[in-house]
């Protein structure tokens, strides 16, 4: 994982609500290997038209939102499958973090495991955000983590939580993995003691 | 790197400690804190992993481990099941004409070999969806912490037992550490009141339940259903029920165990037996919430009100009575929540006001994770017994595990299917995410006993209507939504 650097890069709208993980990379992808460029299945059913041509209605691809760092979406965005590659697809395109009021919460996690930093602010300031990069296709975001704040293209900030742990995994592009498997000896301590009747194990069979 | 991370001292580890104010604890916080392994100063806690399953999408997990050269810590808690690209025409491997597809079943097989992890491979009789196969075989139990890189793993929870999906980067650290990092959810409880009426089954409870409380509606909550009418479901309209948790947005769904769940549960391959029986029989009877015990946000329905649901629109919450007419958008005062109802409307091709019963069915599937098991195999054959699927319509029955074909078998099921003219095929997830190729036609309405209805998931531009088994039958013989009660008027009780 890349360390997190700061964004100040035009923001493309995401405006319906519940937008799921379906659209964001259609279940036919699912098969594809981590080595291929994701960013080309993002969006793809909404992007492409049946013949494969571009879909020039599409938000990121009219010309004002094709450099887009940033997505401002609605509530609940990537509900529904935990499919990891919704975030390959984006990260992939480019897309290096995503403001909504809330958001499916597995892909929340798999975003922070992919440098794609997830950031939730309250309504009313996502509904500025959107009126804002809608007025003025191409208006810029900032997205400073060190800071924990979003700078609107009006120059209004917004500050943002994240969980102290994630954001430092961000800003030095380490993962979760090593973190724990530095604690192997308390887990091997915990299955000692794990009190688990009930647990049906296969060399029991 | 961890020595790097310990040696700055960041993120303690806390001492845990019992709360002493509230005694009386939910059955969700008895199971969480049973598997907390440590608690960081940052609030994230460390969970141990009972089970954890695998799939035929899990590959990429298996690749970190490989590049990072870390061995499964516990293959004997991880059992593997490939199911969502295996053809349900037959159960030949070579049958899979896309060698991508193909080569994640073959990888699911060569990874489990390679780490000692029990798989219920395409040619095992045993294999299955993996939320059909977990209950089935006895691996998921009360109690228990499971999870799997699939969303619908809340399925598990109907048990007792603490189960939600996670990303393919989680499923690489349960397999390296058999644990996860997790911030503990709030706690939810959905009560059901009363009974509920003839054809009123759990899929339109939970559906129900999501058009009440909406699809973000418990972002960030554990739910747990309780009261008379989830008290009165069988095992198997639980899991039905916990399935679709995901679909308003919860981390996870339970079901406090009780003799329903003791009675399903005991004699399964995987259960323990004589004296280990004995010790987690009682140790499951702890499990259910103290009386007394505060749960972060409390919903109530009325059973009596929940009628046989469908889905009109391309979100689970946007489900009615089948007695309902199809949203006009005029009447919705909020600008957006007009724009969503006009798209969805367009993409369903459906008129404002029509009566739900007037919309067409193209296409029918039974089964998936939500609605494959032997009881709704039952119940829909209840339905469709002696009649015929109506001329035009392409109707499919697919079992959610090779077990549950093979009773369906022995039970006649499969020829009461045939007979009306439904497809009887294999186990898998087939239709309900089309990852297989199983999918419908642009423009096809699907009566689909599945749990998502979302835009393009059965097929670029299938409108899917989600519906209960019995509602799924009901449509096939008529060739368009119905009320199945006005069947079961004619025919006897179903």
């Amino acid at each position: 994982m890349k360390a997190f650097q700061a964004i100040d890069a035009p923001a493309a709208p995401i405006a319906q609500p519940d937008f799921d993980t379906d659209q964001i990379i259609p279940s036919r992808y699912l098969q594809k290997l981590r080595d291929n460029d994701f960013g080309a299945f993002l969006f793809r059913d909404l992007r492409f038209r049946k013949d494969g041509t571009e879909n020039p209605d599409f938000v990121i691809n009219k010309p004002a939102y094709r450099q887009s760092r940033v997505l401002v979406a609605e509530r609940n965005f990537a509900c529904g499958s935990s499919r990891e590659h919704a975030v390959w697809a984006l990260h992939d395109y480019g897309i290096q973090a995503v403001i909504a009021p809330s958001f499916g919460d597995i892909f929340f996690a798999n975003a922070l495991k992919n440098g794609l930093l997830p950031i939730v602010l309250p309504h009313p300031a996502v509904a500025d955000l959107l009126a804002a990069i809608e007025t003025l296709p191409g208006s810029r975001i900032r997205v400073d983590l060190e800071t924990q704040t979003v700078a609107a293209p009006d120059g209004t900030t917004h500050a943002f939580s994240i969980d102290p742990f994630s954001k430092y995994c961000l800003l030095n592009g380490i993962d979760e993995l090593d973190y724990t498997l530095g604690h192997l000896d308390r887990i091997e301590e915990f299955e000692k003691r794990h009190d688990a009747p009930a647990t049906a194990r296969a060399d029991r069979q | 790197m961890f020595r790097f991370f310990r040696s700055l001292g960041y993120f303690k580890i806390k001492k845990m400690e019992m709360d002493t104010l509230h005694p009386q604890r939910t059955m969700f916080e008895k199971i969480w804190s049973r598997h907390q392994i440590m608690e960081r100063d940052d609030g994230k806690v460390l969970l141990y992993v009972d089970k954890h399953w695998v799939h035929d999408i899990s590959a990429a997990a298996f690749a970190i481990l490989r590049q990072r050269h870390i061995a499964v810590h516990a293959p004997s808690r991880t059992f593997a099941s490939p199911d969502h690209y295996i053809p349900t025409s037959s159960r030949n491997l070579a049958d899979i004409a896309d060698p991508e597809k193909r080569g994640m079943v073959d990888a699911l097989r060569r990874d489990a070999a390679s780490n000692g992890i029990t798989l219920f491979g395409i040619d095992d009789p045993r294999q299955g969806i993996m939320h059909v196969l977990g209950p089935e075989q006895g691996v998921s139990l009360p109690g228990e912490t499971i999870v799997c890189g699939d969303s619908h793993t809340s399925t598990h929870g109907a048990l007792g037992a603490l189960a939600f999906g996670i990303g393919a980067t989680e499923v690489a650290h349960v397999l390296a550490t058999q644990s996860i990092w997790q911030d503990k959810p709030k706690t939810m409880r959905i009560t059901v009141n009363g009974a509920l009426g003839e054809g009123v089954t759990a899929k339109d409870v939970i559906l129900a339940i999501i058009a009440r409380i909406g699809a973000a509606g418990a972002i960030g909550h554990a739910i747990e259903y309780a009261g008379p009418a989830i008290e009165s479901l069988s095992m198997e309209g639980r899991l039905t029920l916990c399935n679709m948790s995901i679909e308003a947005g919860a981390r996870a769904g339970m079901v406090a165990p009780d003799e329903t769940t003791f009675a399903y549960v005991k004699g399964r391959p995987y259960v323990p037996g004589g004296e280990d029986w004995e010790h987690a029989l009682a140790d499951w009877r702890t499990l259910a919430s103290d009386p007394g015990a505060r749960f972060d946000r409390e919903v109530t329905l009325d059973a009596g009100e929940i009628h046989p649901m469908m889905t009109w629109g391309t979100s689970p919450e946007n489900a009615l009575p089948i007695t309902g007419r199809v949203p006009d958008p005029e009447k919705i005062a909020e600008p957006e929540k007009r724009a969503a109802c006009e798209r969805m409307l367009d993409y369903m091709g459906l008129t404002p006001g029509m009566p739900l019963t007037d919309i067409p069915v193209d296409r029918v599937f039974i089964g998936s994770c939500t609605n494959g098991r032997i009881e709704d195999l039952r119940s829909a054959a209840a339905i469709v017994k002696g009649k015929n699927v109506a001329a035009g319509v392409e109707a499919w029955v697919v079992p959610g595990s090779g077990l549950v074909k093979t009773q369906a078998e022995a039970e006649g099921l499969d020829r009461v299917f045939t007979a009306a003219g439904f497809q009887w095929r294999h186990a898998g997830c087939s239709m309900c995410l089309t990852t297989n190729g199983d999918m419908a036609a642009p423009g096809q309405h699907c009566a689909s006993t599945t749990n998502r209805n979302f835009v393009g998931r059965q097929g670029s531009g299938v409108r899917t209507h989600l519906v209960s088994p019995i509602m799924a039958a009901a449509a096939a013989l008529t060739g368009r939504f119905t009320d199945v009660r006005t069947l079961i008027g004619k025919a006897g009780r179903a």
